[in-house]
């Protein structure tokens, strides 16, 4: 293996410069890294005080689940057990949905502006206590503090704040004149923007006077539970929101229980149909927001330092473990030996190493079994012939953690540009026209994101109106925004999450 | 069918075919099944599509879809217009068609052809105001330009209702073409006429070959390579009984297919075809795609304008 050998933890330079920013790139590539030494910067883990172990949150108590199982979460970057947290059955499955079903009538019967102001509460102690959330999410999930601190969070606040002033305001939101809630939704959510996928679920579905049982993914549980603390200091109805943490059987219990009315589901595109195929024939709406494989195309004209910062925003941020990563580059022949030369430069400044250093760009992989999905992927990719470059960076000696790594000289036809790796991994392809680049582009059974690069607004405006994906950034990549729709074509999903577009999820219309 | 006698003429009977890429092909099986009245006297053969009938009729709507998707509004609605303009050109002979496989009186048969003519109409006028009122700019936080449109899904299989048998296939089928899909529709199965006759509509109303394509047959047996279809993005169960939707909704999950589901035939929520249509099915079958670009700064003295 090249890149999972394992070397001192994070001894080497630890420096950093924020992506984004084009402060002290060095002026060659290859070779030690020139960086700047920096003394470690680590946020303080003393803001949040995670329990020994923790209960499923039903009908607002803290339970422990029918059976008495349970399950450790470990941080990714140290294999450090965190916490010992409740496995919810069937048995607990039916109590929570029975739980929600009985606080529907009293919650989606309030006045949409009292229901507006629980909303603006939770989004108001988010933000209090927006240090803890993302220390404990960086703990837990092992991405860097700088993103749960820069993006996970503020989103998550301005996501509830976004839909709180939905609540009362849906008769005005194009669904017709008194649109209605569903009832009970069960939500599933990923393990890679833990609290953020909460709060795409649980705000519309709240505003739109849902009550809601949620199961976060079993390797990040935690920030969901301490959402659950958030919904008891705001004084939110007992059974209006439930949380089961869980593993897959909870998930697809959930799913299939026959009271519930909406489900919806963030994750991969297998899952995602085998969720389709059991709410096939029921009443259950259904929203499926799952894999992607963007292409980030950059044409001739493109700056190439910002197309260069936008690249490795696209495939790096979260160690690429983003549903809408672009993961596969499209680069115009005529400069891809310049852009590449760059991209390597540039990757070779990445600080990988220990999450909650502030100077930290690359946190670790969230679990074993990811980082030997990527892994094995990218052995894929070299046995069919692509060509491998690797970040020279030491990886700690415990924890999950994969180098940024190029793929050169690939096809269409090889897995590494077809199959979602969902880890730092980009795949290098070139192209001669806008032509060709619309067609490899769209030449996938996903649909989720792509990526513009060039200054020539009309070539932007047509390649956009061609490519067949729900978000085409353009000239910059990877941004969200809670009033502004997300969701895929093809086998990225269906339905939208995210401004007035995400209420149709949670309404009957 | 009235005997011939002395002194009078002998009619001359319409071969019904399938409209597929605006050709009119009997079924590749050389198939017919017998169509009859609401009292079960013999009205017509109609093809019986098979498997291949269907594929060939996908084939034809991805070909079409480039260019019927790329059209602008404004043409597409001219041309749903010219729809409309044609089926009240040959009102006489749907209202006879509608009356034979429905058993209706004239002026009920009358009314329903009336209605499809409107709804052609009411459809023609959305094509051009979908975008305006379902997409939008979104008001990010951040200097960005950040635009939400609707677009069109891709090839949508349509199983149309058994009746009405003109409105309900007319109400189904123009929602999933005014945004610029195309579709594979099947028509109810024992009331196929008036979809095959429509075809004939179609293919005279500067609709490009390929955007509409008509299979007439056994619902079931069609729809199942439909629903399975891995080039077919979306399924409107319209025509199916919950058994069959079910089994479709199952095997439209393979590719995720989006899927709207029948409407109860009676009780509430049951599916009523002369009230104002909303937008539900226009909706059902889009994308919204989000483009955003930054806005950049004029710097200082931009501030000031």
């Amino acid at each position: 293996m090249t890149t999972n050998q394992t070397k001192g933890k994070k001894k080497q330079e630890p420096a950093a410069e924020r992506p984004g920013t084009a402060a002290a790139r060095p002026g060659r590539s290859g070779g030690p890294s020139p960086l700047f030494a920096y003394a470690p910067a680590p946020e303080s883990r003393t803001v949040v005080d995670i329990a020994p172990s923790y209960g499923l949150f039903v009908d607002g108590e803290f339970t422990e689940a029918a059976d008495g199982r349970v399950f450790k979460t470990v941080s990714p970057a140290t294999e450090e057990v965190l916490s010992e947290v409740a496995r919810a059955g069937a048995a607990d499955v039916d109590r929570a949905v029975g739980a929600a079903r009985r606080a529907f009538p009293a919650w989606s019967a309030l006045p949409g502006a009292e229901r507006a102001k629980y909303l603006f509460r939770i989004a108001r102690i988010i933000q209090e206590r927006s240090r803890e959330l993302a220390v404990l999410e960086t703990l837990d999930n092992g991405k860097p503090i700088r993103e749960t601190r820069d993006a996970d969070l503020p989103l998550v606040a301005a996501h509830f704040f976004y839909y709180a002033g939905w609540a009362d305001k849906l008769r005005h939101a194009g669904f017709g004149p008194e649109p209605r809630p569903l009832g009970v939704a069960g939500q599933v959510i990923p393990w890679n923007f833990p609290l953020l996928m909460l709060a795409w679920k649980v705000a519309p579905a709240l505003a739109t006077g849902n009550t809601v049982v949620l199961k976060p993914a079993e390797t990040t549980p935690l920030s969901a539970l301490f959402f659950a603390d958030v919904c008891r200091q705001a004084g939110l109805p007992r059974g209006v929101v439930n949380i089961l943490p869980g593993y897959g059987d909870t998930g697809a219990a959930l799913v299939a229980h026959p009271d519930v009315d909406k489900v919806a589901f963030t994750g991969s595109t297998a899952v995602g149909k085998e969720i389709a195929r059991t709410v096939a024939g029921t009443r259950k709406k259904l929203t499926l927001e799952l894999g992607g494989k963007g292409a980030n195309i950059v044409f001739d004209d493109a700056p190439v330092d910002q197309a260069v910062e936008g690249i490795v925003g696209g495939i790096f941020f979260n160690q690429g473990q983003v549903c809408c990563a672009g993961s596969r580059l499209l680069v115009q022949e005529s400069i891809a030996d310049e852009l590449l030369a760059s991209l390597k430069r540039r990757l070779t400044t990445l600080r990988l190493g220990d999450p909650l250093d502030k100077n930290t760009d690359i946190g670790a992989i969230n679990s074993a079994e990811q980082l030997a999905r990527i892994t094995a992927l990218a052995e894929t990719g070299e046995a069919e012939g692509a060509e491998r470059w690797t970040a020279p960076c030491d990886l700690p000696s415990s924890g999950y953690w994969f180098a940024p790594t190029l793929f050169t000289n690939v096809t269409q036809a090889h897995t590494v540009a077809r199959d979602e790796i969902f880890g730092p991994v980009l795949s290098v392809l070139t192209f001669r026209t806008p032509d060709e680049a619309v067609a490899k582009a769209n030449n996938s059974q996903y649909g989720l994101s792509a990526g513009v690069w060039t200054e020539k607004g009309s070539r932007i405006l047509a390649v956009a109106n061609k490519l067949r994906a729900g978000v085409v950034w353009s000239n910059t990549f990877n941004k969200f925004d809670p009033t502004s729709p997300f969701g895929g074509y093809k086998e990225s999903g269906f339905g939208r999450e995210g401004g007035r577009h995400g209420l149709e999820a949670y309404l009957d219309v | 069918m009235s005997e011939p006698s002395a002194g009078t003429r002998l009619g001359v009977l319409k071969t019904y075919k399938l409209y597929v890429g605006g050709r009119f092909p009997r079924s590749e099986s050389g198939r017919v099944y017998e169509v009859t009245d609401s009292k079960g006297a013999w009205l017509a053969n109609a093809p019986r599509a098979s498997r291949k009938d269907a594929r060939d009729a996908v084939v034809a709507a991805r070909k079409a879809f480039g260019g019927w998707s790329g059209a602008t509004a404004y043409n597409r609605g001219q041309i749903l217009y010219r729809i409309a303009e044609m089926l009240e050109g040959r009102r006489e002979q749907f209202v006879r068609e509608v009356a034979d496989a429905e058993g209706l009186t004239r002026p009920k048969a009358a009314a329903q052809v009336d209605a499809a003519v409107d709804r052609w109409v009411w459809y023609a006028g959305w094509t051009d105001k979908v975008a305006q009122v379902f997409g939008g700019g979104n008001p990010v936080a951040g200097p960005y330009f950040n635009l939400s449109t609707p677009e069109p899904t891709g090839v949508v299989a349509v199983l149309a209702p058994g009746t009405p048998a003109l409105l309900g296939l007319v109400s189904v089928l123009a929602p999933v073409i005014a945004t610029g899909n195309t579709a594979v529709l099947v028509a109810g199965e024992r009331a196929p006429l008036p979809a095959l006759t429509l075809g004939e509509v179609l293919a005279t109303s500067d609709l490009p070959g390929g955007v509409v394509n008509v299979l007439s047959g056994r619902t079931a047996e069609i729809a199942a390579p439909l629903a399975a279809h891995q080039d077919v993005n979306a399924l409107d169960l319209t025509g199916a009984d919950a058994d069959l939707a079910k089994e479709l909704e199952t095997a439209a999950a393979d590719n995720l297919k989006r899927v709207l589901r029948p409407q109860p035939v009676d009780g509430p929520g049951a599916a009523d075809w002369t009230a104002d249509p909303g937008t539900a099915r226009l909706t059902a079958f889009l994308e919204t795609k989000t483009v955003w670009h930054p806005t950049g700064a004029l710097g200082v003295s931009g501030s000031s304008y």
